[in-house]
């Protein structure tokens, strides 16, 4: 078993140096491409961080990206690039935890309607804000970060992503929101204090989705609100997470990575029905697939457990 | 009619009402130290009401817990379980997606007395013999029998080294052979000092487990004292005349 962890490590170690040297051997088009890639695993794992043991649906992903774009858009030019990521990071955790303090006393339904609500709520402030306030309906971003400076940002990001979601999972606080997503009434009687544990997930969740966008952000050039607080990139990401299964810490990239491919062929090949195509998927993978690809694992390797405990007997 | 010994918790004027029912309705009532205290009633009597109360579900609209030194009333629900309070539910309560030993794990975690990762492994394993649940750790909750997930539930409210431990209706939806191991392991629970509130129906566990009963009638407490005395009551015996009779 350690000899099979040691290989796992291993091969993660050789497939992030390949990652890493990524951007050195391929064009452009594949980098772009790339950055798509590791942009929605890190937004997709993100989510199913917080919505995977809670099954709270949250729409909210764009709010935070957008929120994390519009801080470089108007700090970008003003301060060092890892001081305004920084200052995203904080802008991105106080949302949440305020949000989070106001909305996951709502259940279920409410709260898919109100984090919906939400991105739009603060696309709206923004574009208040632009035009009545600074007097701009848009923002250049002209800051000193190429397309593989992006990419490496984002493998950062994505290798802590899941550094801290597998180290949730082994925490408390990881065992605390299992128990919650199980049983909220159980978990008070159990003496979690539910509030904290999952507004403590969720600003964590936001804060990567935050990053995502601060960090996505000089790809644009150019940013208004309606770029930076796009809806679709919500919806896309819960698809994700719910095709790759969001209750494993690996399944949302699962899903991520061949519906980004998917989504990109579609935009090229049928930019006009693309959004229909997403919403037939979208049905199909939560009627075909309702534990998403990490289900299907999962019962494949229940099936072969039976026998693996016979031979333990036996050893 | 107060308890030998000192108090674990103590109800006074507890009243809680939804719209114009008043579910509790001025409820007086202790459990002492060691005591095994049942809360009778017909249905819809405001039992499951006042339990909601105590653990915190709800929130009083007046009146006092005391439990383990606090006022309780309106204290968060995982606060007052900290302090000591384990409950069982009217529906049994256990988590479906895990197995019998994180179950139990879920009670043990998130008590201010810590484990080490080993020993808590090793308290969930003694706490699933102690309710009958020997070799059943690694087991998931969805493969157990009904009488099996009444005692993983209890397991769990039993790691959380309960002052006092509320049993609803724990005793209902077993068979005859069942009720009597069900009846003999709370009764071990009492020989080891443990203080319980139980709400239940089924009269013979009744007399031979409580050593005093509450009987609440729309909200009110209508009698108090030992089993047979409440239960040759006219007030009970008029109260439950008319309800559907319990098996």
């Amino acid at each position: 078993m350690s000899a099979m962890r040691l290989a796992a490590a291993l091969a993660a170690c050789a497939g992030l140096a390949v990652l890493a040297l990524l951007p050195t051997y391929v064009d452009a088009y594949y980098l772009a491409l790339a950055i798509g890639l590791l942009q929605f695993t890190v937004l997709a794992t993100a989510w199913g961080l917080f919505s995977g043991p809670t099954r709270y649906v949250s729409l909210a992903t764009t709010a935070f990206f957008g929120v994390g774009a519009y801080t470089v858009a108007v700090l970008g030019e003003l301060l060092h690039w890892p001081l305004v990521l920084l200052i995203a990071t904080a802008i991105g955790a106080v949302m949440a935890v305020v949000v989070g303090l106001s909305t996951l006393r709502l259940s279920g339904l409410h709260f898919v309607i109100f984090t919906f609500g939400l991105a739009e709520l603060i696309r709206q402030l923004v574009i208040w804000f632009e035009v009545n306030k600074s007097r701009v309906l848009g923002r250049y971003v002209f800051v000193d970060i190429t397309q593989k400076d992006i990419y490496w940002q984002l493998l950062v990001l994505a290798v802590a992503v899941f550094v801290i979601g597998w180290l949730i999972a082994r925490s408390r606080l990881g065992f605390a929101l299992r128990i919650i997503g199980e049983d909220e009434t159980v978990a008070k009687h159990c003496g979690i204090n539910v509030t904290v544990a999952k507004v403590t997930l969720f600003t964590i969740s936001a804060v990567f989705m935050t990053l995502v966008g601060a960090i996505m952000a000089p790809r644009w050039t150019y940013i208004e609100p309606s770029i930076a607080f796009n809806a679709t990139i919500s919806f896309e990401v819960v698809i994700m997470a719910l095709l790759g299964g969001a209750h494993r810490l690996w399944g949302p990239a699962l899903g991520a990575i061949p519906l980004t491919l998917l989504f990109e062929f579609l935009a090229a090949r049928f930019p006009t029905a693309s959004t229909l195509i997403m919403g037939v998927i979208f049905l199909l993978i939560v009627y075909a697939l309702p534990a998403g690809v990490v289900g299907l694992w999962d019962n494949f390797r229940r099936q072969w457990r039976p026998q693996r405990v016979e031979q333990g007997a036996k050893a | 009619m107060t308890a030998a010994g000192s108090t674990v918790l103590d109800i006074k004027g507890l009243v809680r009402a939804f719209g114009g029912l008043v579910a509790v309705n001025g409820l007086d009532m202790t459990v002492g130290s060691g005591e095994i205290v049942g809360l009778l009633g017909p249905n819809g009597s405001g039992k499951t009401t006042a339990l909601n109360l105590v653990s915190g579900v709800l929130r009083p609209d007046s009146g006092a817990i005391h439990f383990a030194g606090h006022d309780i009333a309106g204290m968060a629900t995982h606060r007052i379980a900290r302090l000591g309070l384990g409950r069982t539910f009217q529906l049994v309560r256990v988590l479906d997606g895990m197995n019998c030993a994180e179950n139990v794990r879920a009670g043990l975690a998130f008590h201010p007395a810590r484990f080490a990762r080993g020993e808590m492994d090793a308290a969930a394993i003694r706490l699933l013999e102690r309710v009958g649940l020997k070799d059943s750790d690694q087991r998931m909750a969805t493969e157990l029998t009904y009488i099996d997930r009444k005692r993983l539930e209890l397991a769990r409210a039993l790691a959380l080294k309960p002052r006092l431990l509320l049993l609803d209706e724990w005793l209902a939806g077993l068979n005859p052979s069942e009720l009597l191991i069900g009846i003999a392991l709370i009764r071990s629970l009492k020989e080891e000092g443990l203080s319980i509130l139980l709400v239940e129906h089924v009269m013979d566990a009744i007399r031979s487990l409580c050593d005093r009963c509450v009987v609440m009638n729309s909200g009110r407490k209508i009698a108090e004292g030992t089993p047979d005395k409440v239960l040759s009551d006219p007030a009970v015996i008029e109260a439950y005349l008319g309800a559907p009779a319990d098996a």
